[in-house]
This record gives structure tokens, C-alpha cells and sequence, in this order.
């Protein structure tokens, strides 16, 4: 239908409906007229015919109209609807429906929104790039994080752990007994590590040193500050504070124009090496004091016994008396000092792994390195190498052994040629240092291992003895009459290839975001203590279930398993569990065995639970607690609060009513039926971890479904909670 | 007359030497073993210097210095303070104390000579 003709049709269409009705009247006005002349047809007939010509006009009218409707209104309408839909979903597309000009603004509207979908396509795609690239950077990170011998610390100004690598997390978790007591975790405090005023007084020498530097010269990087710390297990950490320079977040200090969002923390542990330069710093003074007295007497009586040689041979005998017992007291002091020092040394040597083929190849090289006071190298050769053969050896001190050995047979006994071997006997490495012609006798060969080595120029306070001493190997000279070789034969313990740290940073699961870390609590607050008005999603959480001998805490029932884990920004933290077993101090019942299948023979030796709740306490410490059913592990807590002096005041949060919440006409909010509403998959029911696991998943699935019904507060859960809980206790 | 000088010292070995040189050069020698001798002897031999060990039994070099400077009546006695530490906190912690001379051990026997004829205005 062409578009001029439709106003045609619709004015033809209201046309002929009023003609019809004026065309009526007119034939009722002339049919009264022409009562007498006699038409031929009554009034009734007439008026019969006019009623149904008017019907039938009235009949097209509609049937045009409505026909107009649904070609102009209603079609437009379910346009309009198509379109909205397709806000939702991109690919959706507006059918052609209507009159011909409708359809031609549907064409165009689907020209538009195929252009907008390739847009946000595009889009997407290049968010998916930034995200990877992003990713990439962050496993990258992760690996040279975790591969550093140093601990790594990130925080923010409020002292939260934002990231941290395996390192520290050894060092620092251990508490005051020495076991891991979880001190360190993501979105926790770092003053549960170290004290408060410590970092606060380093924080405010960098935020000095940046400011005097931003004055000087302006958008200098700031500097860093040091300080020695004892962590909870006493060990002595040297501590190095950078500032994280960071964008315009909410939470962050203006210093000199730059803004501070947070520190880095490296740590060293320094405990041993302190204690080395102590020992050293009091050997030397000792020897320096010590040594003045003596000295000073032998000088006098020297300068006496020159300067007045007039003196009489008694007193001569005096003067040389004091000089001869002085200076046997400084020898012995000297001795003393000797010997304190070699022990230093000996202590300072590291054993470390290395494949035993690699050493020997070095050690080959060594040994060939020519003198430079020497005519000829003395020649190497290695046999019979075993290459899978780890040692745990003094490296160094092997190699200068051998070094030595070979040099002073080349030396000495004029041997051209030396050979090394390395064979596996057993559980033992075997290592010959062998040689053709030439040998000594048992003593003199004793007298080389258990002589100081000394070869050209170098010389150490160590013998070979003590070197493989100190390797816990033992070694000998052997000699074959009938081969003519003689050799230096070593028995090492053979060592397990090394184990790489464990690298829990890079091995987290697949397409799963690495648990160590979350750049995203940079703009977190603990600076509001007012947990109740935060919102659900932004706060941490402990998860946490309880095994038990029985359900009846009043009666003696007790704990016997803790398992916990923590939710920090939206995610489980697989890697912060705390699982502990406690020795309950009383029977298990054979009905609880069955639930939990803990037997008495686990529990022996487990820690009590004096000690395991002091523990839990500061592993939940800053954290909203969540449990399944919670009321009833808290009671337990409750009751062991005189006991163990720790009382938990955290807010609490109930899976069970949450549920509730969510779904008041369920008949079941076992946690089992929970989790397959939400689709949690449940693993490990029944061991405390286990749930506490699972309790978790679920509480991240009820998350945005509070959210939807308008609880996003720790305040509106636990007033909703409330609410249920007394409507509960009504039914 | 000859100038009076105490030796305040338990090691045997240095005091024969220096009591031997400090005879020969002419001076009046006493001997003391321990602080308390030391100072029971300064009070009744009233003499012109003490060469005080640091280290000594019974009252240490420091505490008999300060004992005799806190005497009014031995303020003319000269004090050199003789010791086995060379730390210089020592040393001035003996100055501080008032002592007139410091010397640390091993020292030259004429230094000493030298130092002890400074202190007798000799």
C-alpha cells in the first residue's frame, strides 16, 4: 500500500461513516415527508432498511479501524518492546512488523544496534586484553615474589596486609611457642606482628624524609627508613620500609605533594647474624683488653731489663720472669681467641644442596686453575659420575679440600694427573680423589687431613677433617697395591633433590585468582570501628565450625575440632585455614565418633583447649564471625571464656538464619539443602575445616541476594537475623 | 727532699718494673694492692702523685679517684689513672672524675717518666 493512499483510506473510511449516518437521518427525515404520497413501503420497513444500513456502515467503519490500530498503534508498540529487550541482551534484534515506514524504522533501528554491539564488543575485548596483560603482570610478580629469600609485607596506611609471599608468611605466622599461629593474613592487621608505635615511628620518618626531600627538590621519590624488630617468636627481623606512592584514593597522606597509600615492609631475618657479630665484637675486645695488661708488664720489664742493664742478675731474673709468664698469658689468650674464631667460621658455613656431578665439575675446574707461581696446570680427569647424585655439602669448604689435596700432591709427590669420581653406594655418595704412582704412607696422609689448609697464598684455620667433618661425611687414604692408584675416598650422606619453596602463589588454581593477593583492599578502612554500618561486602570474615563429643556444652560436652577460614573482599581464602585438633580431656562418645570420625587415637597429643582458643582468637581478630548454626559453636566458645580468659565479642553472623532470610517458605535450612539451593558444591562434611569451607561458599552466594532484598549492612543482617530468629522461636 | 709517689696496682708483674724505674729515677716509692689500701695509704702518706689502676679489688680506680678528689685536703695530690681498657669513654669518664693524667696499657716506660715529671712539676 503506497503511503499517499492511507490518509485517502482513513478519510474515506470516516467519510463514508458519516454518510452513512447523515445519509440515515435523511432518508428517516424524507420518509415522514412522504408518509402520505405512499412510497410504496411502510415507516416499519423503512426504518428496518435504515437500521440495517447503518449497521452494516457501522460494521466497515470498525473493521477499518481496528484494521488502522494494529497497523499504526499496536505495531509501533511491540516495536518499542523489542527494542527495550534488546538493552538487556545486544543481540537481540527488532522484527518488521506494521506498515511499511514502521518496518523501515525498525531497519534503522537495527542498524544501530548492530553498530552499538560491535561497539561493546570491542570493548569487552579490549578489557579481556587489559585484564590478561593485568593478570600476566600480577603472576609475574607473584613468582618473583615468592622465589625472594626475603619476606615481603605490603600494607596500607591503616597497617591492613594487602599482599605478602611465602616467606613471610613462615616468618612471620609463627607465634610466641614457635608454632603457626596464623598470625599473618590478607586484610589483617600487621600490628598483630609488630608493634604499633614501631611502624608508626618509621612511618613518620619516611613521611619526613619525603617531605624534607619534597621541599629541596620537588616530585623527589621518598625515601625509605630501617628498624630491627622481634617478632612474637623471637626471632630479630632488620625491617625495610619504602612508601607505595599511590593515585588520589580515599585513604592515603599527602606528603610534599606526593600521596602515601600504604608501605612495603622487606624483612631479613637477622637473628643469626646479630648473634655472630656479638660473639665476634666480644672476641676481639676481649682480646684487645685482655692483651693490655700483659703487653704493658712485658714492655716495662723489657724496656727495664735494656735502659738499666746496670741491674743486679737478681733483679734481671725478676724482669724476665714477669716477661716469660705475661707472655704465656697472652699466648693462651690468643689460643682462646683462635679457637672462638674458627668455631665462628665453622658455624658460618651453610650446607646447601647441589647436584653431585655439578660439584664435581667445578671441583675439577678448581683443581686444574693454574697457579700463578706454577710451571704446569696438574691435569683433571672425572669418572663414573652418577648425575641424579644430590650432596648436602659445604660447598666452598669441599672444594678448597680438594683444591688443597690435589695441590699438594702435585706439589709434593710431582703427581701429573688426579681423577674424580662419584658413585652412589647405598645410601651414601662415594667421592674419590684418586691418583697413579706416586703415594705417601698412612701418617703422612692423616697429617694432610688433619693439617690447617694452606696452599700458595691461601690459608684457612680449617682442616680437611672438619670440612667433611662438617659435611657428616668421613674420608681416608686407601691405596690398591696392584693397581697402583691411591686414593682420598669420601662418604657423604646422599641428600634429596631439593624441594622448591612451596609456591602457593603462582600454583592457585587455574583461572582462579591467586589467594595471596588483593590489590583491591588498597582503599579499606579500619579507621570506622563502626563494623555495623559497612557494608556486607566489604567486610572480613571468619568462617568457622566446631567438632564436638556431643551437643550438650552445659553437660560437659567440649571441642575437639576447630576448622576455619576467612572471606576477605568477596573470596574464600583457601590458603588461611585454621584446623586444629583439641584433646578434649574426657570420653568420646561411640555416637560422636560416627558423626565426626574422630577417634581418641587423633587426639592424643593435640593441644588443649586452653591454648587453641588464644589462637583462634587472634586468627579472627578484625573479623566478622559466620558459622551454620552458629549459636551453637558460639555457646561452646562462651562457656570456655573463664577458662581461657579470651571472650569473642566479634559480630556474628548465622548461615542458618540468613537462609531464612532468603528463603522463609523452605522447609529445610540444613546447610547441606542450602548449598544445593545456591549450587555449592559440598566436599569434606564433617571435618570442621570441611564446613567451615562450605558454610563460606554459602554465605558468598547469599551476598547479593541480601543485597536484592535490600540488606546490605551488617546492621540490616543482623536486625533481619533477629527478626527470623524470634519468629523461629514462635513456631 | 724526694717527691712521694703511690703505685695502685694488683698486677705484681707491672708494679716490680715500674716501682724499680721510678727508684732509680730517685722518687720515694709506695705500693698499694687494692682500692681500699690505696686510699688508706694517700690519707696517711699524704703523697705527691698515685699511679691508680683502673681495674684494682675491693674499690675499682674510679671510686678511689673520686673518694680523693671529694677529700678537700688531698686536692694537691696529683692523680694519673693507669688502665688496661682503651676505650675513650673511659678516658674521660676518669678526667671527669679528676683525674690529672691518663695513660693506657701498653704504654712506653719513658712516656711514663715523662708524664709523672709533668705531673711533680718537675
Amino acid at each position: 500500500m503506497k503511503t499517499a493512499r492511507k490518509p485517502v483510506l482513513a478519510a474515506t473510511a470516516v467519510c463514508l461513516f458519516l454518510l452513512a449516518v447523515v445519509a440515515a437521518t435523511a432518508a428517516l427525515m424524507l420518509a415522514g415527508e412522504a408518509d402520505g404520497s405512499g412510497g410504496g413501503r411502510t415507516p416499519e420497513e423503512r426504518i428496518v432498511a435504515l437500521v440495517v444500513l447503518t449497521l452494516a456502515a457501522c460494521a466497515v467503519s470498525c473493521w477499518m479501524i481496528f484494521r488502522l490500530y494494529a497497523l499504526y498503534v499496536s505495531a509501533p508498540l511491540r516495536m518499542a518492546e523489542e527494542l527495550a529487550a534488546t538493552l538487556a541482551h545486544g543481540s537481540l534484534r527488532v522484527n518488521a512488523h506494521g506498515a511499511g515506514e514502521l518496518q523501515v524504522l525498525g531497519q534503522a533501528a537495527n542498524q544501530l544496534l548492530a553498530l552499538h554491539e560491535a561497539r561493546e564488543n570491542d570493548v569487552a575485548e579490549r578489557v579481556r586484553e587489559a585484564r590478561a596483560s593485568l593478570e600476566e603482570e600480577r603472576s609475574r610478580l607473584a613468582a618473583l615474589m615468592a622465589d625472594l629469600s626475603q619476606s615481603v609485607v605490603v600494607c596500607n596506611l591503616d597497617g591492613r596486609v594487602l599482599l605478602y609471599n611465602q616467606r613471610a608468611k613462615q616468618e612471620l605466622s609463627a607465634g610466641e611457642d614457635g608454632s603457626n599461629a596464623e598470625l599473618l593474613g590478607l586484610g589483617r592487621s600487621i600490628y598483630t606482628v609488630f608493634d604499633r608505635a614501631l611502624i608508626g615511628h618509621a612511618l613518620e620518618r619516611l613521611q619526613q624524609a619525603s617531605q624534607e626531600r619534597a621541599e629541596g627538590d620537588s616530585k623527589q621519590l621518598v625515601g625509605s627508613a630501617q628498624f630491627v624488630t622481634a617478632t612474637r617468636a623471637g626471632r630479630l627481623l632488620r625491617a625495610h620500609m619504602s612508601p607505595v606512592l599511590g593515585g588520589n584514593g580515599p585513604h592515603q597522606a599527602q606528603v610534599g605533594g606526593l600521596s602515601i597509600t600504604g608501605f612495603v615492609l622487606v624483612l631479613e631475618d637477622v637473628t643469626s647474624t646479630n648473634e655472630r657479630h656479638a660473639r665476634r665484637d666480644a672476641l676481639i675486645q676481649a682480646l684487645i683488653e685482655g692483651g693490655r695488661g700483659p703487653l704493658g708488664s712485658i714492655r716495662a720489664a723489657g724496656e727495664m731489663l735494656s735502659d738499666f742493664s746496670d741491674m743486679p742478675s737478681q733483679q734481671r731474673d725478676r724482669f724476665l720472669r714477669v716477661i716469660r709468664d705475661e707472655a704465656a698469658v697472652l699466648s693462651l689468650q690468643f689460643e682462646k681467641a683462635a679457637s672462638a674464631f674458627s668455631n665462628d667460621l665453622r658455624e658460618r658455613w651453610l650446607l646447601e644442596e647441589i647436584l653431585g656431578g655439578e660439584l664435581l665439575l667445578v671441583a675439577a675446574r678448581r683443581i686444574a686453575e693454574r697457579r700463578t707461581s706454577e710451571r704446569r696446570a696438574l691435569a683433571v680427569k672425572t669418572e663414573d659420575v652418577d648425575d641424579d647424585l644430590w650432596l648436602r655439602v659445604d660447598t666452598f669448604g669441599l672444594l678448597q679440600a680438594l683444591r688443597y689435596l690435589a695441590l699438594r700432591l702435585q706439589d709434593e709427590y710431582e703427581v701429573r694427573e688426579v681423577r674424580l669420581s662419584l658413585t652412589r653406594s647405598g645410601q651414601l655418595a662415594q667421592f674419590d680423589l684418586s691418583w697413579l704412582g706416586t703415594f705417601m704412607n698412612n701418617e703422612t696422609a692423616m697429617s694432610w687431613l688433619q693439617d690447617p689448609m694452606t696452599t700458595a697464598g691461601e690459608s684457612l684455620p680449617l682442616s680437611v677433617l672438619d670440612v667433611i667433618e662438617r659435611c657428616n661425611g668421613e674420608i681416608w687414604f686407601q691405596r690398591e697395591r696392584v693397581s697402583h692408584r691411591a686414593f682420598f675416598r669420601t662418604m657423604l650422606p646422599a641428600a634429596e633433590p631439593p624441594k622448591d619453596l612451596p609456591r602457593a602463589i603462582v600454583a592457585a588454581g587455574e583461572g582462579e585468582r591467586p589467594e595471596f593477593y588483593d590489590f583491591d583492599i588498597f582503599g579499606w578502612s579500619a579507621a570506622s570501628h563502626e563494623l555495623d554500618d559497612r557494608s556486607l561486602v566489604e567486610l572480613s570474615y571468619t568462617v568457622f565450625d566446631t567438632e564436638t563429643t556431643g551437643l550438650q556444652p552445659s553437660q560437659g560436652d567440649e571441642i575437639i575440632q576447630i576448622g576455619a577460614t576467612r572471606i576477605v573482599n568477596r573470596r574464600l581464602l583457601r590458603h588461611e585455614c585454621f584446623d586444629q585438633l583439641i584433646d578434649p580431656r574426657c570420653r568420646l562418645s561411640q555416637q560422636s565418633i560416627e558423626v565426626h570420625g574422630i577417634t581418641r587415637e587423633l587426639l592424643v597429643g593435640q593441644p588443649f583447649i586452653d591454648s587453641v582458643l588464644p589462637k583462634f582468637h587472634a586468627f579472627c581478630a578484625d573479623t566478622v564471625l559466620v558459622g551454620h548454626n552458629a549459636a551453637f559453636d558460639m555457646r561452646f566458645l562462651q562457656l570456655k571464656e573463664k577458662q581461657t580468659g579470651v571472650r569473642f565479642e566479634q559480630p556474628v553472623l548465622d548461615t542458618l538464619l540468613l537462609s531464612a532470610i532468603l528463603h522463609p517458605n523452605q522447609t529445610s535450612h540444613r546447610l547441606e539443602a542450602i548449598a544445593e539451593r545456591l549450587g555449592v558444591s559440598v566436599f569434606g562434611r564433617h571435618t570442621a575445616l570441611g564446613d567451615a569451607i562450605v558454610t563460606g561458599e554459602v554465605f558468598l552466594k547469599m551476598l547479593p541476594l541480601l543485597a536484592e532484598m535490600g540488606i546490605r549492612t551488617l546492621r540490616q543482617a543482623r536486625e533481619a537475623s533477629q527478626r527470623t530468629y524470634h519468629a523461629r522461636l514462635k513456631y | 727532699m724526694s717527691k712521694k709517689i703511690l703505685i695502685a696496682d694488683d698486677e705484681q708483674n707491672i708494679v716490680i718494673s715500674i716501682e724499680f724505674l721510678l727508684r732509680r729515677e730517685g722518687f720515694e716509692v709506695l705500693v698499694a694492692g687494692d682500692g681500699e689500701d690505696a686510699l688508706a695509704k694517700v690519707r696517711a702518706e699524704r703523697p705527691d702523685l698515685v699511679l691508680l689502676d683502673v681495674m684494682m679489688p675491693k674499690m675499682n680506680g674510679f671510686d678511689v679517684c673520686q673518694a680523693l678528689r671529694a677529700d678537700p685536703d688531698l686536692s694537691a695530690t696529683r692523680i694519673l689513672m693507669l688502665t688496661a681498657k682503651g676505650r675513650d669513654t673511659e678516658v674521660s669518664k676518669g678526667l671527669g672524675l679528676g683525674a690529672d693524667g691518663y695513660m693506657t696499657k701498653p704504654f712506653s716506660t719513658k712516656e711514663l717518666l715523662a708524664e709523672v715529671r709533668k705531673l711533680l712539676g718537675m
